[in-house]
C-alpha cells in the first residue's frame, strides 16, 4: 500500500503544536464542561444544577456551563466564546451520542482556535438519561461519565486530520438495472466507470421480465435503451462474463483484480451473426430461461444482448468435453471461436465501488409440500415471466411445461418461502404482491377464458399506482383467496392446491392446470460471497447492510463502498433505479473533492517495542496492519485504519497504541468510574 | 362454559401447557389449508387460534373442533410461524378434562344411540367426559 501517498500529518503534531503540548502538560489543564439539556431529554432526568456543581469541583475544570440545546447556533457560540474568554485548552460537551454531534462540536472548537481532537463528548443522553429513571442515580451516573471523559481529555493530544488522494474512477459490480443506472449516472458526469457483470450480457433479471407493473410497459422496451447506451458509452469500460477476484486498498485508492472468464469466442473478431447458435448440438440447463427449455452450449442470453456476442459453456460444449464436434468453429464466418481460451485477470484502479449484486429467487424445491421438481406444472414467478415474454421459449404464448397445453386455470401462490421463519426468510419479499397481480392480468390478456386465482396472506400495495393496479386485477375477475397454501400435488393431468379461505373460515381445494409460485427474493449468493470477501457487512439473510437505515441508505460502513438494488434488500424497479442514482450521487460527491479526509484517531506502532509477532495483522478487520517480514516490524496504513482499536488490544508488548485512546488513559478512565 | 376461570387465565394455561405462543400466529390460514379434516373442523385451526387471540378461549373450549383434531401434526409442520396447533388443541382438551365437568349425561343417551355406539366407546366417553 502506498503509504507515502497519504499525508500522515496526524502522526506527529507540528513542531509548534508539540511545544504547546509541552507547555500545557507542565501546566494544569484548563477544561471547559458544557452540559446540554437536550430539551427535556437530559434535563428531565439528570439534575443539571447539581451536575454542574459537582463537575465544577473536579480537578482541571475551570468553567461549567449549561444550555437548552448546545447543538444550536447560540449553543455553539457559547462554547466558542468560552474557549476564548476562559482560555480553555480542553472541552467536554456532555450531551447526546458522539455519532450525532461530535463533528458539530469539534468543528465549533476548531473555529475558536482549539484543536478539534481536544474536544470530547460525554454521552449523558443515550447512556444515562434514556436508560435511567431515577433522577439521583442518573445525576450520579452523569457525573461519573463526565469525570471519566475528563480523565481522557487531559490525555488527548492535538491531531490533524489526514488526507488521501482520490482516484476518480468508479467500479460498479453487477450490470442489472441498478448497476446500469449507477454506471450511466457516474459516466454521464464525466468520470470513467468499470462495469463488471458475471453473465455474458447486461440487463440482469430485468431482461427476463415480460411487462412491468403498474404501467404494463414492456421490460425490454424500457431496458434496452439503457443497455445500448451503456454498451456504447465512451466512459464505461464494460467487462461481461467477469467476476471480482480481489479488492485491495482503501477508499479513493482501490486496486481491483477482475477475472474475465474464458468465453472461447474472440469478441473483437465475432460479429454476432448468430450462425454458431443455430448449429450447436450441445445442450445444457438454461439459467436465463429458468429451466423451461434446454439451452445450447454456445449461447447468448437474448436477441438484444449487449454485447451481442455469444460465449461457450465449457461444461456443455461437446468439443471442450469430448474433443469432437467443432461445428461452431466450422460455421463461424470470421473464425472467432477460440477453444484454447483461458481465464484472464485484469487489474483496475478505482476510487469508489458500487455493489449492485442483485437477487435470486429462493430455490422452491426446498419447499417440500409445494411439489416443485416433482410436478412439472408448478413453476416460479421468473419462469412465468419467460412464458409471458415475447422473446421467451414460447414467444409469449402461455403454455404449460408438461404438455404444452394452454392452461385454463392458473393458481398463483404468494409468500412461497417469504414471511416464513421456518425457511429462514421471515421478511416480506416486497415485489410479489404486485408482480403476481401483473402476471394474473397478463395471463387473462393472453387467455381470455382463463381463470386466475391468487392465494395470498396479505396484499401489500405501498407504491404509486399500486393500489389502483390491484383494483384493476380484482375488476378483471381475478379471484383473490385469503389463505396460505399448504400443499400442491398432481392428480392426473391436474395440479391440486390445498388452500383455505380464512375470511369464510373454511378449507378450499383448488383444481388447476398450472401453479405459479411467488418464491421469496433472496440475496444473490455470488453477491453474498463477494460481500464476505470485501468484508462489507451483510445481515442475517445475506443482504448488504447500509451504514444507517434512514440517513445513510446507500453507503456501507466500509468507506468507499456504496449499495444499489436488491443486493441491499428486495425492491422493485423504480426503487432500484432511485437507489442506484443515489449511490451514483454519493460517488460523485466524493469525486467532487480533490482529497479525502480521514479521521486521525488511528493505530500507531512504536517500532522500538514491536517484535513483529503479527497478532495485530491477524486481528485487523480492515487489512490496515501489515508486518514487514524483513524488519519484523508492524506498520499501520492510516488511510485503511478505521480506528477500531482491536490491534492495540491484541498487541502483547504494548507497541501498538491507538491515538488518543492510549492504554494509560483507558486504565485511568476505568479507575475513575 | 368448560371452566370457571377467566379467559385470560385460560389463555395463559393453554400457552403454558402447549408451549406455543398464540400471538406468533399471523392468520395466514396454512394450518386450515393443510388439515386433512379441515372441511369438518369447527372451528378450523386458524379460526381456533384467532379465538384465542381475541380472548375467546371459553368459546374454543366449548367447541367440537378441539376434539376432532387427530394430532396428525400437518398444521404445525407447515406453519410459517412455527405455531403447533395440535399442541394447542391437546392443551384445550386437557383443560376441559381437568375441569371435571360432565359433558356426557347418561340420562340423555337414547335407546337407538345405545344400540349404535360400541360398548368400549360408550364406557370411554363416561370415563373421559363425565365426573
Amino acid at each position: 500500500m502506498p503509504n507515502d501517498e497519504c499525508r500522515l500529518t496526524g502522526t506527529q503534531p507540528p513542531a509548534d503544536a508539540q511545544s504547546t503540548i509541552d507547555n500545557r502538560q507542565s501546566k494544569i489543564p484548563r477544561v471547559g464542561v458544557f452540559v446540554c439539556h437536550c430539551g427535556i431529554n437530559i434535563a428531565g432526568v439528570v439534575k443539571i444544577p447539581e451536575l454542574l456543581e459537582r463537575v465544577g469541583t473536579m480537578s482541571g475544570v475551570v468553567v461549567t456551563k449549561d444550555y437548552k440545546y448546545c447543538c444550536s447556533d447560540p449553543g455553539q457560540q457559547m462554547i466558542r466564546d468560552s474557549i476564548k474568554s476562559d482560555k480553555l485548552d480542553r472541552v467536554i460537551v456532555a450531551c447526546c451520542s458522539p455519532t450525532l454531534h461530535e463533528t458539530t462540536f469539534r468543528n465549533a472548537c476548531g473555529e475558536a482556535g482549539l484543536n478539534p481532537y481536544l474536544c470530547e463528548i460525554a454521552n449523558i443522553r443515550e447512556q444515562c438519561a434514556w436508560v435511567t429513571a431515577d433522577k439521583d442515580e442518573a445525576t450520579t451516573k452523569a457525573c461519573g461519565i463526565v469525570r471519566t471523559t475528563l480523565t481522557k481529555v487531559v490525555h488527548d493530544q492535538p491531531l490533524e486530520a489526514l488526507t488521501v488522494p482520490i482516484n476518480k474512477r468508479a467500479l460498479v459490480v453487477g450490470a442489472g438495472i441498478a448497476g446500469i443506472q449507477a454506471a450511466l449516472d457516474i459516466a454521464n458526469a464525466g468520470y470513467e466507470v468499470v462495469l463488471v457483470e458475471k453473465e455474458p450480457s447486461i440487463g440482469g433479471h430485468m431482461a427476463q421480465l415480460s411487462e412491468t407493473f403498474p404501467t404494463l410497459d414492456c421490460s425490454q422496451c424500457i431496458l434496452t435503451p439503457r443497455t445500448v447506451e451503456t454498451g456504447r458509452h465512451p466512459k464505461i469500460r464494460l467487462m461481461t462474463y467477469s467476476e471480482i477476484d480481489s479488492v485491495s486498498g482503501y477508499v479513493g485508492n482501490f486496486k481491483v483484480k477482475v477475472r474475465q472468464k474464458a468465453r472461447y469466442v474472440d469478441f473483437k473478431t465475432c460479429t454476432g451473426c448468430g450462425a454458431c447458435l443455430e448449429k450447436c448440438p450441445g445442450r445444457t440447463e438454461s439459467w436465463f430461461e429458468r429451466g423451461l427449455v434446454r439451452g445450447k452450449a454456445i449461447y447468448r442470453l437474448l436477441p438484444q444482448a449487449v454485447p451481442n456476442r455469444p460465449v461457450i459453456d465449457a461444461k456443455a460444449c461437446i468439443y471442450l468435453t469430448k474433443g469432437k464436434c467443432g461445428v461452431c468453429a466450422k460455421v463461424c464466418p470470421t473464425g472467432a471461436i477460440r477453444y484454447d481460451d483461458t481465464d484472464k485477470f485484469v487489474e483496475e484502479e478505482v476510487g469508489a465501488i458500487v455493489l449492485a449484486t442483485g437477487y435470486e429467487l429462493f430455490d422452491a424445491t426446498k419447499l417440500g409440500s409445494y411439489g416443485v421438481g416433482r410436478v412439472p406444472d408448478v413453476i416460479d414467478g421468473l419462469a412465468f415471466e419467460r412464458l409471458l415474454s415475447a422473446s421467451g421459449p414460447t414467444s409469449g404464448d402461455v403454455k404449460r411445461p408438461s404438455d404444452g397445453k394452454v392452461p385454463k386455470k392458473i393458481v398463483f401462490v404468494q409468500c412461497a418461502g417469504s414471511r416464513d421463519s421456518t425457511t429462514g426468510m421471515p421478511y416480506c419479499s416486497k415485489i410479489c404482491c404486485m408482480y403476481t397481480a401483473k402476471q394474473a392480468i397478463l395471463y387473462r390478456h393472453r387467455v381470455h377464458d382463463g381463470q386466475a386465482t391468487i392465494c395470498y396472506i396479505d396484499v401489500r400495495t405501498p407504491g404509486k399506482g399500486f393500489e389502483e393496479f390491484y383494483k384493476r386485477a380484482t375488476d378483471d375477475g381475478i379471484q383473490y383467496l385469503r389463505g396460505k397454501v399448504s400443499k400442491i400435488f398432481r392428480e392426473g393431468d391436474k395440479v391440486m392446491v390445498w388452500a383455505s379461505d380464512t375470511l369464510a373460515g373454511r378449507k378450499v381445494e383448488l383444481e388447476a392446470d398450472m401453479v405459479v409460485l411467488a418464491t421469496a427474493v433472496v440475496a444473490n449468493p455470488d453477491g453474498v460471497a463477494l460481500a464476505r470477501k470485501l468484508k462489507t457487512q451483510i445481515d442475517a439473510h445475506g443482504f448488504m447492510t447500509e451504514a444507517h437505515p434512514k440517513l445513510r441508505p446507500v453507503e456501507t460502513l466500509t468507506a468507499g463502498f456504496f449499495l444499489a438494488g436488491c443486493g441491499q434488500g428486495p425492491k422493485d424497479i423504480p426503487e432500484t433505479v432511485a437507489q442506484a442514482s443515489a449511490a451514483a450521487a454519493k460517488v460523485l460527491a466524493m469525486f467532487g473533492n480533490t482529497r479525502l479526509t480521514h479521521s486521525p484517531t488511528t493505530a500507531e506502532v512504536d517500532e522500538e517495542i514491536c517484535v513483529g509477532c503479527g497478532y495485530c495483522e491477524r486481528t485487523c478487520a480492515y487489512d490496515a496492519v501489515k508486518v514487514d517480514p524483513a524488519r519484523k516490524k508492524a506498520a499501520v496504513n492510516a488511510a485503511l485504519c478505521e480506528g477500531c482499536g482491536a490491534c492495540a488490544v491484541a498487541c502483547p508488548s504494548g507497541a501498538m497504541t491507538h491515538k488518543n485512546f492510549t492504554k494509560k488513559a483507558i486504565f485511568e478512565m476505568a479507575d475513575q468510574f | 362454559m368448560a371452566t370457571s376461570r377467566s379467559s385470560t387465565e385460560l389463555l395463559e394455561q393453554i400457552e403454558k401447557l402447549s408451549g406455543q405462543t398464540v400471538s406468533d400466529c399471523y392468520q395466514c390460514g396454512c394450518c386450515t389449508s393443510g388439515c386433512p379434516i379441515g372441511e369438518a373442523m369447527d372451528p378450523p385451526p386458524s379460526k381456533a387460534v384467532r379465538l384465542l387471540q381475541l380472548g375467546e378461549a371459553p368459546e374454543l373450549l366449548d367447541s367440537d373442533g378441539i376434539w376432532m383434531c387427530a394430532s396428525c401434526l400437518v398444521c404445525g409442520t407447515r406453519c410459517p410461524r412455527a405455531v403447533d396447533y395440535a399442541r394447542i388443541a391437546e392443551a384445550c382438551r386437557v383443560l376441559v378434562l381437568r375441569s371435571k365437568q360432565s359433558r356426557v349425561d347418561p340420562d340423555t343417551v337414547t335407546g337407538p344411540e345405545l344400540e349404535e355406539i360400541p360398548q368400549q366407546a360408550f364406557i370411554a366417553a363416561f370415563r373421559k367426559s363425565s365426573v
